[in-house]
């Protein structure tokens, strides 16, 4: 039963996947896109790790691709299709990205993965303690490092944004 | 571990997952599209660490925390990118890399 599920869910987004790297419209890759997100988390469900999925789907599927969405409606007609690239350059990115696919397939299946046997949930509980430990296989660092890289972002990104107006003001 | 699928599968899918995204960003032109690319490449590798952590290792938790860092970081780099993306498109109002030859004004 979990293998077809598996099986189903892989077959979806390598479709999807395509579809989205090889659409004419941005607004539709990004309907696609969205779509592979959610079979990661689909993925994420069926290894038993429920907090990774709750946040893939908030964060990827919730935040990122409302982002997507909305710096489209900013920037572009959403009607205007996409520059369709040229044929010699898709050929030869056809070309290497199926030559190393196989390679790295080959290089995968030739590696002897000693699988465990172990079925674990992971809980909530499990990730938070994980997460604010600071004696061994503690995180308590990287969490609030990452706060403050968040805390960068955010400040960068408004920054960014009013660099030009300052520069539009003064040179008119 | 998902029952009866090995993890080569699972290892498989993302590889091919992760090489769409390479197709995708090196046949692009528009800058957004490019970067919808980079966002399919870093999900097949946070897949990667949650897989090989809870088909070898499972009563660890390395793996899973690291998924969650990369997709924080990747949260902050979409902002950032989006943003710079915006301020670009009103200084030359064009996406396309081609037209985009310099970023200083």
């Amino acid at each position: 039963m979990e293998s077809t599920i598996f099986y189903i869910i892989a077959l979806v987004m390598i479709v999807f996947a395509v579809m989205s790297v090889t659409s004419k419209h941005i607004m539709r890759a990004i309907v696609y896109l969205l779509i592979v997100m959610l079979g990661i988390t689909g993925i994420y469900f069926l290894i038993d790790f429920q907090f990774l999925a709750a946040v893939q789907m908030i964060v990827y599927a919730g935040g990122i691709i409302i982002l997507y969405i909305t710096s489209i409606m900013l920037v572009e007609r959403i009607d205007s299709p996409l520059d369709s690239p040229d044929k010699v350059r898709t050929t030869i990115a056809a070309i290497l990205s199926f030559v190393a696919t196989g390679f790295s397939i080959y290089a995968i299946t030739s590696f002897d993965f000693k699988e465990s046997t172990v079925e674990t949930v992971t809980t909530v509980e499990e990730v938070g303690r994980a997460m604010l430990n600071y004696g061994d296989n503690g995180y308590i660092l990287p969490f609030e490092v990452i706060s403050i890289l968040l805390l960068a972002a955010m400040v960068g990104a408004i920054v960014i944004a009013k660099t030009y107006n300052k520069q539009s003001n003064t040179s008119k | 571990m998902i029952l009866g699928v090995s993890i080569y599968e699972v290892l498989i899918l993302s590889t091919i997952i992760f090489f769409i995204g390479v197709f995708g960003f090196l046949t692009r032109k528009n800058l957004i599209a490019m970067l919808m690319s980079v966002e399919l490449i870093l999900n097949s590798a946070a897949l990667n660490f949650v897989i090989i952590n809870k088909y070898l290792y499972p009563e660890l938790l390395e793996g899973g925390i690291f998924s969650l860092f990369i997709i924080a970081i990747a949260a902050a780099e979409t902002a950032l990118a989006l943003a710079i993306i915006i301020n670009l498109y009103r200084l030359v109002m064009s996406l396309k890399t081609d037209q985009l030859e310099t970023m200083k004004n």
